[in-house]
């Protein structure tokens, strides 16, 4: 008995990738009976495989201790695979193919506000909240900053401006939770927001900035809306790592000298 | 054959994720600047020029589709793949600042776009009827 277990725990393993897709259909097949059986279609099945897919990675996180959810599984590696940059670059260039270019041109001008804007709103805020719990340098309100920003722009800035570990920590665990609210409550907030047409997905992407966020928000919400969010999104993480250690720094560091003059 | 559609998917990602890394290096930052947006208007571009032709067969299509298809999957397998321990143990800072920082930029969506309403109707391009468009009835 033990060795047929083991001969099954070795295939799995080894056709790790083949797993993965065997386990989230499962998944995506389960949360869309769930959908229409419990909720009579009000919740999209998509949204509650997203929800499913963060509820088991929080599990594996906790089981494993590692950083991966449950692709940190031996059985489940493969997971990370298909969940991972590459395929799923992949797939949002693949969702733009039959895509109008004419939307993209006429929508232009405002992703690309919609980027300028949600920058500038997410190391504000992430400043202020530092500030509000303490932090008064502005190295680390900066690091704060990049983290409301993405999980990926709060190290980056932090390593550029040699923030404490413990900061640059924290601006990665912000950018984490951003990412997976953004994921839980698009899809909610979608009717309120009027997020329903090309152009307002475009802005959407622009504001959020999050990759992984606006990929698994918009998903849940309609996926017709992914290819206009992911085009302004895509950007998102660029333009911070750019302005994060350089202008906001400079914006901080004049913060932190009036105030403390002031004081 | 399917595989043509794949590979200038493929082609297209690759050379976007290029430009988007030169990119980065000429503003100075190791990272990829839009280099998927940059793809997915390189697919844009290459397969309507393609469909033009009739030189993009529904085989060939089919091999672009099918990642097409594949994608809410990939992102439940995203997501079953996150570091959501470690997003739970920021602490109330964390905590606060994702939470303000999301609400914000939700509630930014409708302002942004209704500006942008505003701007085209200034334009002259939607006030001939007289009847208030959303951007809704304009994508059309």
């Amino acid at each position: 008995m033990a060795d047929v277990l083991q001969i099954t725990a070795d295939v799995l393993q080894k056709y790790s990738l083949v797993t993965a897709f065997a386990l989230v259909g499962l998944i995506v097949y389960l949360s869309y009976v769930v959908s229409a059986k419990l909720t009579r279609g009000r919740i999209h099945g998509s949204a509650i495989a997203i929800t499913v897919g963060l509820l088991l990675s929080l599990w594996g996180g906790i089981a494993t201790g590692g950083t991966h959810g449950i692709a940190d599984f031996k059985l489940l590696a493969g997971v990370g695979i298909m969940g991972g940059a590459m395929l799923r670059d992949l797939a949002i260039v693949a969702t733009a193919f039959g895509v109008s270019l004419e939307e993209f041109r006429r929508t232009g001008v405002s992703g690309i506000l919609a980027l300028i804007f949600g920058v500038f709103v997410s190391f504000i805020i992430g400043g202020l909240t530092g500030y509000a719990f303490g932090y008064r340098d502005a190295v680390s309100l900066c690091t704060l900053g990049g983290g409301a920003a993405t999980y990926i722009v709060g190290p980056v800035t932090g390593t550029a401006l040699d923030a404490a570990s413990d900061v640059k920590a924290l601006s990665i665990a912000i950018g984490l939770i951003k990412s997976v609210l953004v994921m839980i409550l698009t899809p909610l907030v979608a009717p309120i927001i009027g997020l329903n047409s090309p152009r307002a997905a475009l802005i959407f992407g622009g504001l959020m900035g999050t990759t992984s966020g606006v990929a698994g928000g918009l998903a849940a919400t309609d996926v017709k809306l992914v290819p206009y969010g992911a085009m302004t999104a895509t950007f998102f993480t660029g333009i911070g790592c750019l302005l994060g250690p350089s202008l906001f720094f400079l914006i901080f560091k004049i913060f932190c000298e009036d105030t403390i003059v002031a004081l | 054959m399917a595989i043509y559609g794949t590979a200038i998917l493929s082609g297209c990602l690759l050379a976007g994720i290029l430009l988007g890394r030169l990119l980065g290096m000429t503003m100075g930052i190791d990272k990829n600047v839009g280099g998927v947006g940059i793809a997915m208007l390189m697919l844009i571009f290459i397969t309507d020029g393609m469909q033009k032709r009739g030189t993009l067969p529904p085989k060939s299509q089919d091999g672009i589709l099918f990642w097409s298809l594949i994608y809410i999957p990939i992102v439940v397998a995203m997501a079953a793949s996150q570091n959501v321990v470690a997003a739970i143990s920021g602490g109330p800072l964390a905590a606060v600042t994702a939470i303000l920082v999301v609400l914000v930029s939700f509630a930014m969506v409708p302002l942004l776009n209704r500006a942008d309403t505003e701007v085209t109707l200034d334009g002259g391009v939607d006030i001939n009827d007289g009847t208030p468009k959303d951007s809704e009835n304009r994508e059309h």
